[in-house]
């Protein structure tokens, strides 16, 4: 990912774009959420996967 | 017939042997149940509705065909679910508000129904975390469940009923979902043995979804061979969930006793012995001794693999409450209210980068799997933490408690693998703490074979707790 992640303007477009109500109080938490996720998504993406890795369409192990 | 005064300790194989040789009636059990959790209940709060009338029933017909013949491996078990599953005359509460405003369903869930017509009689549904979106046990529309062990304890979630149900000896066997950990943490700060078989293993049909491409079903139970039983009854393809696999039946009760031998036993290293309490890896120690586990493994990328569960888990459930969460948000509990409105803002890009590495981390587990069978690790970080906590400190770094409690069970049911957590007293510990048993895909066995060693040799056991 580029840049640094604004989890601010991230929910302020968000909610905007799908129609969210998010009060007040709710809104830190919210946006420490998908901070959270965002973190967890740039280690996910930060590993290198071949082209021919696919998504498996049956999960089981 | 009497019902013995231990009751409450009874096994569900114990009750049905003795009710299958006519030493115990199947009605005298439903109603001692009953008794049992009108006393109980209010302390723990795990019950949302007791199916009082149905199991009187129930237990009459298991009576009756007994009488005529019938063979029924669980003639008589009370048992209880926790309240996704449907049943017939109630709505699916999923430990939501929302869903109280749902028509009652009009048939069991598919597993409900395995296991009656096995002979088990059901005593009503048990309360959750809201939408199985969580670790804790707490719940801020129908209260919170409190650990049986220590009442100012969280009982672990989502299944949080279905452990203190089982904990406090209301029934023997109760049911529940894991998508994340959701079985194996209550059984772990309840002190239970929980199964979480293989993803696809067993039919979901008829249960409400948290996140389809994780969500499994599992029993809880206060021993190894009874979650053997009841896995036992509840395999078979029903066509109705569009996951299950067509597997063969895999029985498992009867080689229970065959031991560990030939099972080649690893510790868990890395990522699974750094943010640990000493407790949880105490509690992993003692198990690998009693079973003579000596070599350690490295899992490649499990924080990874949890990262990646995370951001599968925050999507899919976010998408499947997106009309809910959009429109009625105040409805939602604040604790899974904000993480589905985060859920809505996820990238797509994000997700299918995690689905696609699940690929990648299922085949890097199948390669070690090559060399051992079976895998302990901790089930949690710490034993039960008490109600409300809401920050945890691992390896020098504060986070928060909810999402983080399922750290260890995470990267396991990402890919889907079948796990017993069997739980562990530690010298001198008031609470118990439970380790993860895990096995090749489709083993259920091995791990199952594991968790009774250890329950015959004592270094596990699940009692009833003394309320």
């Amino acid at each position: 990912m580029s840049g640094e992640f604004d989890a601010k303007a991230h929910v302020a477009h968000m909610e905007k774009m799908i129609g969210l109500t998010i009060e007040d109080d709710w809104r830190p938490v919210v946006e420490a959420h998908i901070a959270a996720t965002q973190k967890a998504a740039e280690l996910v993406l930060s590993f290198p996967l071949e082209d021919d890795v696919e998504a498996a369409p049956v999960f089981e192990a | 017939m009497s019902v013995p005064d231990d009751l409450a300790s009874m096994t569900a194989a114990g009750t049905a042997g003795a009710v299958r040789a006519g030493s115990l009636s199947a009605v005298e059990v439903a109603k001692a149940t009953l008794e049992r959790i009108e006393t109980i209940n209010p302390v723990v709060n795990a019950f949302s509705d007791v199916t009082a009338e149905r199991a009187l029933a129930e237990a009459a017909g298991v009576d009756e065909a007994v009488s005529s013949g019938a063979d029924l491996p669980l003639a008589g078990v009370p048992f209880a679910v926790k309240n996704l599953f449907d049943i017939e005359g109630l709505p699916t509460l999923a430990g939501s508000k929302i869903n109280r405003e749902h028509t009652a369903a009009k048939t069991d869930a598919t597993l409900i129904r395995k296991l009656t017509q096995a002979g088990a009689v059901l005593m009503g549904g048990l309360h959750m975390g809201e939408y199985a979106y969580d670790f804790t046990g707490e719940n801020a529309h129908h209260g919170n469940c409190l650990n049986p062990h220590d009442l100012t304890r969280m009982t672990g979630g989502s299944s949080s009923g279905s452990g203190a149900a089982a904990a406090s000896g209301m029934v023997p066997v109760t049911l529940g979902s894991d998508t994340n950990g959701s079985i194996r943490v209550p059984s772990s700060f309840c002190g239970l043995f929980g199964l979480k078989p293989t993803y696809g293993r067993l039919s979901r049909h008829g249960t409400f979804p948290f996140v389809g491409s994780l969500d499994h079903l599992g029993p809880l139970a206060r021993s190894a061979e009874d979650l053997s039983l009841v896995f036992d009854v509840m395999q078979g393809i029903d066509g109705s969930d569009p996951v299950q696999a067509d597997r063969p039946l895999l029985p498992t009760f009867e080689k229970l006793n065959e031991g560990i031998g030939g099972l080649r036993i690893a510790v868990a290293g890395g990522y699974f012995r750094e943010k640990a309490e000493p407790a949880a890896l105490a509690a992993v120690d003692k198990v690998a001794g009693a079973l003579g586990a000596t070599a350690e493994i490295d899992i490649p990328e499990a924080a990874r693999a949890r990262a990646a569960a995370y951001v599968i888990t925050v999507m899919e459930g976010a998408n499947l409450h997106l009309e809910r969460i959009t429109k009625r948000p105040r409805d939602f509990d604040p604790d899974t209210r904000d993480r589905f409105l985060s859920g809505t803002m996820v990238p797509g890009v994000w997700v299918q980068q995690a689905q696609r590495f699940r690929s990648w981390f299922r085949s890097m587990m199948h390669k070690i799997f090559e060399h051992v069978d079976v895998i302990l690790a901790p089930a949690t970080p710490f034993h039960a933490l008490p109600s409300g906590t809401k920050t945890i400190t691992l390896g020098g770094e504060t986070m928060p408690a909810r999402p983080n409690i399922g750290l260890f069970t995470q990267p396991v049911s990402f890919i889907g693998l079948p796990v017993v957590a069997v739980p562990v007293w530690l010298d001198g510990a008031d609470l118990p703490i439970g380790v993860q048993v895990i096995a090749p895909a489709w083993r259920e066995d091995f791990a199952l074979r594991v968790a009774h060693q250890l329950e015959l040799d004592g270094t596990v056991k699940a009692p009833v707790a003394q309320l």
